[in-house]
């Protein structure tokens, strides 16, 4: 199937039964496959009016207790900021996929662009983290958005997907595990009676359990600015107890939140960095580059934001270069310096949209890179590739 | 009250008798309940409440009728009328939407 | 005579219940009508029997919206004009909720006025209060769709240059199966009319004339909030089942004010269950554990 429909398919594994959006390519499909999806399952589609009023939906679905997602391009991308924020502010768990197409603006609304990516963190106004996951095929599509749900009711978070066009229109084979192995988390709800709840006192994690309207805890949400209580309150304090709360829950929980997967990293010496469907590309320029003798690796991201930089610092302490494709001007590649700190050279292979990096201009750049390090090429290099995942937990 | 002639059942109606509850740190004095009280039961005092508004002030008691008007009209939910011989804490009819924290 | 600050042996206000009262004095202003509305709001909740635990409360921004605040209900305040369109999502995810959406003038129908008019067009069952105080309340006294022709404002120094809406007759033509408009004035008929359209199912539209004596009623000469009461007293006229068309808000003249509409019309949720073939029943719990036998893909 194509990835828009395995994301469909992903979001109702995970228990999705609302979905609010608004045909814009290339995402329409997942709209398409989900307006014939939910009524056999018993929920509900809902064609809203504009992106505005789809993620406004998406959110009182969920404070109804309902698993809902949008999914949407760029310029709905940019519609739907103002009601993210408020999905952030009000810790609510929903889903949007953003199936990236090159801009600015309305741009080639049927080509490929990775030029969102800055956008899904900080596209909304004020400071927050946000979550934001990065499939690179019709698979991880729909395995994605079963963990976007996961992460999005655990940690109570709006959490964006970022495909892109190729990601989202490529048809490849997808396969669905049975029922019972699909691992779902729902929202954590109060362990006390109403009078004595605070919806938002966090436990440990920083994350606090969410009672849903019509529960019987007589909730007050809102996006002001608010205490523990819910109330708004209009003072420093409260805007530090609050936005600490909405940072620490994610920065404090990346071990759980983060995942990426190295292929070839064991010795690697050029290290690719690439997400989506420039991942793709790069996989193929590194087995090019280890079957030609180089130490190349690659560590593909799987969750973009909060952006690896544990994992990025250690490895450019054994590296002797980095290279990142990318399908915008460079924008993930920013983080990736700045995580990288000077350690050893990071070039961008970027070109603005329209198509995919071909992964013969990531082979070039990594011979030009082992060339201007002194790598030797060596015939010796182990071709089987050895992937490993960041985390043990599928 | 002047009749062209005596009710039949006269001695068996009893108009309703109403009693004022101001919570005057509540008042912000716009005077609606001064204005609109059917019976004209109240007027605005030159006392002044801790905000510093002037807070209505009932003129005769034996007018009011308990019909809630000021309760509704008032904005701030300073003054409600309760039955003139109600004086105890639970009334069965009022203590509607008593909320799960147990407050009446 | 005057009784202190409630004594052990007095009641407490009849509406305490539903009351955030530890977030009183609310932040309107003295004479502000929103207050009387949130009076007859919450006499209608009490009054239609619903249980209150079912009752949710959407809003956006502005000065009506603060309401959410305040009442103890479940209640959502959410960003400027989306208001309708959350509560769309709520009610389609818990049916069984009566969903309240209590906002402004310019929130509703300006910015939200998108949200508006599908929402009346699809029929979704939700009722809508519409606070009207002819202007951008709180954020100092701008021009609105609802500011009269001619009436001065923060934005509109020398008069406003454009028509009002006549918000009744576009909900009405939008399929609304319910419109009132009535002043502050008119508590009883308020709280009657929205504890009707509480009980009615679909789109229900009530809209309420307010005094804004700080941003609109200063600046256009009409006094206190008072005054501005006795003004609603003498132009207002109750004309109830007339064409909302025929049924203007011009202060020159006369406030036509009544119960406009009360139809029938199946809801979105009919038409979709009916269209789709499909039940919208109880939703499976979905926490923790996998998805129940026979609702998985394909």
């Amino acid at each position: 199937m194509n990835g828009d429909y395995a994301c469909c398919e992903g979001a109702l594994s995970a228990g999705c039964r609302f979905f609010a959006g608004y045909p814009i390519t290339p995402a329409t499909e997942v709209a398409e496959r989900m307006s014939r999806r939910l009524p056999e399952l018993g929920g509900i589609y809902i064609q809203m009016e504009d992106e505005l009023g789809s993620m406004a939906a998406v959110l009182g679905a969920s404070w109804g207790g309902v698993k809902s997602m949008t999914s949407t391009s760029g310029p709905g991308f940019s519609l739907m900021m103002e009601n993210i924020g408020l999905g952030i502010c009000t810790e609510t768990p929903c889903v949007v996929c953003n199936v990236q197409r090159a801009g600015p603006s309305t741009g080639l609304p049927t080509l490929v662009g990775q030029g969102d990516m800055m956008q899904a963190r900080w596209g909304s106004h004020g400071h927050y983290e946000i979550i934001a996951l990065a499939p690179s095929s019709p698979q991880e599509m729909f395995d994605f958005t079963i963990r976007a749900f996961n992460l999005s009711e655990k940690y109570r978070i709006p959490v964006i997907i970022l495909a892109d066009e190729v990601v989202g229109h490529m048809t490849e084979r997808v396969m669905i595990p049975p029922e019972k192995e699909i691992k779902l988390v729902g929202r954590r709800k109060p362990k006390v009676p109403p009078g004595d709840y605070l919806p938002y006192r966090p436990d440990p994690d920083w994350v606090a359990p969410m009672a849903n309207c019509g529960d019987g805890y007589r909730i007050h949400v809102t996006g002001l600015t608010h205490d523990e209580r819910g109330y708004p309150g209009m003072d420093e304090q409260t805007q530090a107890q609050m936005v600490n709360r909405l940072i620490q829950k994610i920065v404090s929980n990346t071990d759980d939140i983060i995942r990426t997967e190295d292929i070839y990293m064991d010795d690697a010496e050029v290290v690719v960095v690439a997400y989506g469907i420039s991942a793709r590309s790069a996989k193929q320029a590194v087995r090019e580059a280890r079957a030609g003798g180089l130490r190349a690796g690659l560590i593909k991201l799987e969750t973009v934001w909060p952006f690896p930089e544990k994992l990025i610092r250690d490895v450019a302490a054994r590296a002797r270069a980095f290279i990142m494709p990318e399908i915008n001007a460079g924008q993930m590649v920013l983080e990736l310096q700045r995580c990288v700190g000077g350690a050893c050279p990071v070039q961008l292979i970027s070109h603005f949209g329209g198509s995919i990096i071909h992964p013969r201009t990531i082979l070039d750049a990594i011979e030009n890179a082992a060339a201007s390090k002194g790598c030797m090429k060596n015939k010796k290099v182990p071709v089987r590739r050895t992937s490993r995942r960041s985390d043990r937990r599928r | 009250m002047k009749y062209w002639r005596k009710p039949l059942d006269l001695e068996n109606i009893k108009a309703s008798r109403g009693k004022v509850v101001i919570i005057e740190d509540r008042c912000k004095g716009c005077g609606f309940c001064v204005e609109y009280c059917p019976r004209d039961v109240l007027c605005m005092s030159q006392a002044f409440n801790v905000k510093g508004y002037h807070t209505p002030a009932v003129i005769d008691e034996s007018k009011c009728v308990n019909c809630h008007f000021c309760e509704a009209l008032c904005p701030e939910f300073a003054i409600y009328s309760i039955e003139a011989n109600e004086m105890t804490e639970d009334k069965p009819g009022r203590a509607r939407g008593k909320d799960k924290r147990g407050k009446a | 005579m005057t009784s202190k600050k409630a004594k052990k042996t007095l009641p407490p206000h009849p509406m305490e219940a539903l009351l955030r009262s530890e977030r009183l004095p609310h932040i309107w202003c003295a004479g502000c009508g929103i207050g009387t509305v949130f009076s007859s709001v919450i006499a209608a909740v009490q009054k239609s029997g619903h249980d209150p635990d079912k009752i949710a409360v959407v809003s956006g921004i502005g000065c009506t919206a603060r309401m959410a605040g305040y009442i103890r209900l479940d209640s959502f305040h959410t960003t400027h004009g989306r208001a309708i369109a959350f509560a769309t999502g709520l009610k389609l995810a818990r049916p069984e909720i009566k969903v309240l959406v209590i906002s402004g003038d310019g929130d509703l129908l300006a910015i939200g006025g998108n949200h508006f008019i599908h929402a009346a067009r699809r029929n979704i069952d939700i009722t809508v209060i519409c606070v009207n105080n002819l202007n951008y309340g709180m954020t100092g006294g701008q021009m609105a769709p609802s500011t009269p022709f001619g009436a001065k404002t923060t934005s509109s120094i020398s008069g406003c240059p454009e028509e009002p809406f006549n918000f009744c007759y576009l909900a009405s033509a939008c399929g609304s199966v319910y419109v009132a408009r009535w002043t502050t004035l008119h508590t009883r008929r308020i709280t009657n009319s929205i504890t009707e359209a509480m009980q009615k199912r679909g789109f229900t539209f009530v809209e309420i004339l307010t005094p804004c004596p700080t941003s609109f009623g200063r600046r256009n000469k009409m006094g206190t909030a008072l005054d501005t009461l006795k003004f609603y007293h003498e132009r207002s006229v109750i004309l109830n089942d007339i064409d909302p068309k025929d049924a203007p808000v011009d202060f020159g003249s006369k406030i036509v004010v009544g119960k406009f509409v009360d139809t029938e019309r199946p809801t979105f949720l009919d038409n979709y269950q009916f269209v789709c073939k499909t039940e919208i029943g109880d939703w499976p719990d979905f926490n923790g554990t996998a998805v129940p036998e026979g609702q998985a893909t394909r």
